[in-house]
């Protein structure tokens, strides 16, 4: 089986980490869509009024603050835990 | 990141696009047809042995991972519209049912674009801002 040089190598592993970072980026896209086409969308019509694209939009950013928020609740919590 | 959220990005193959002189390019017909001959073999056609070079490689795994998103973004999108087309099953689906389920498709995936662009201005912010 032939073998890739080094520099190959180093390049296929350069093009797989962009690829896995913009695959990451669709799954997140994908999971926002699960929660947030609930919230902002109601009858599907001929388009997407602005009403609906703008809770779309806010809907990502609450949603990554509400990480945040949490993950930085967390991180208090657990370290008063360890005192 | 993508900028303009292509969701069907489907890689051109280094065929179509004039590279690679015909050492892969056995299946003549382009586009879908001949990526899923490329997924089916893993080899590429006539025989010919795999060029082990970062960007077969690549194009491959594209092509792998644009199938994949396309999967999971119709098992989603079928999810979301039945949901919200049918109301109670009937025999089979009816006039109001079927244009529902169209609307939707393409409102998916409008929404699906906005959520993109939405995420990609947020994570550049983020960054402007480390």
């Amino acid at each position: 089986m032939a073998e890739l040089g080094e520099a190959d190598e180093a390049e296929l592993q350069r093009l797989v980490a962009a690829e896995q970072q913009k695959a990451q980026f669709t799954a997140q896209v994908h999971h926002f869509m699960e929660l947030c086409w609930d919230k902002c969308v109601e009858k599907p019509g001929y388009r997407l009024d602005s009403r609906t694209e703008n809770s779309l939009s806010s809907c990502v950013d609450c949603f990554i603050d509400t990480t945040l928020a949490i993950t930085g609740r967390f991180a208090q919590i657990v370290q008063k835990g360890g005192q | 990141m993508t900028r303009n959220s292509n969701l069907f990005a489907f890689p051109k193959s280094r065929c179509q696009e004039g590279l690679d002189s015909g050492k892969h390019c056995g299946v003549k017909s382009g586009g879908l047809p001949e990526f899923f001959a490329l997924l089916e073999n893993g080899t590429m056609s006539h025989g010919e042995r795999l060029r082990l070079d970062p960007g077969v490689i690549m194009e491959q795994m594209k092509v792998q991972i644009a199938v994949a998103n396309a999967q999971e973004l119709l098992q989603r999108m079928t999810d979301k519209c039945f949901r919200k087309c049918i109301g109670k099953p009937g025999g089979s689906l009816n006039n109001s049912e079927q244009k529902c389920i169209a609307m939707c498709m393409d409102r998916y995936m409008d929404a699906w674009n906005t959520v993109s662009r939405a995420y990609n201005s947020r994570l550049q912010r983020e960054r402007a801002n480390m």
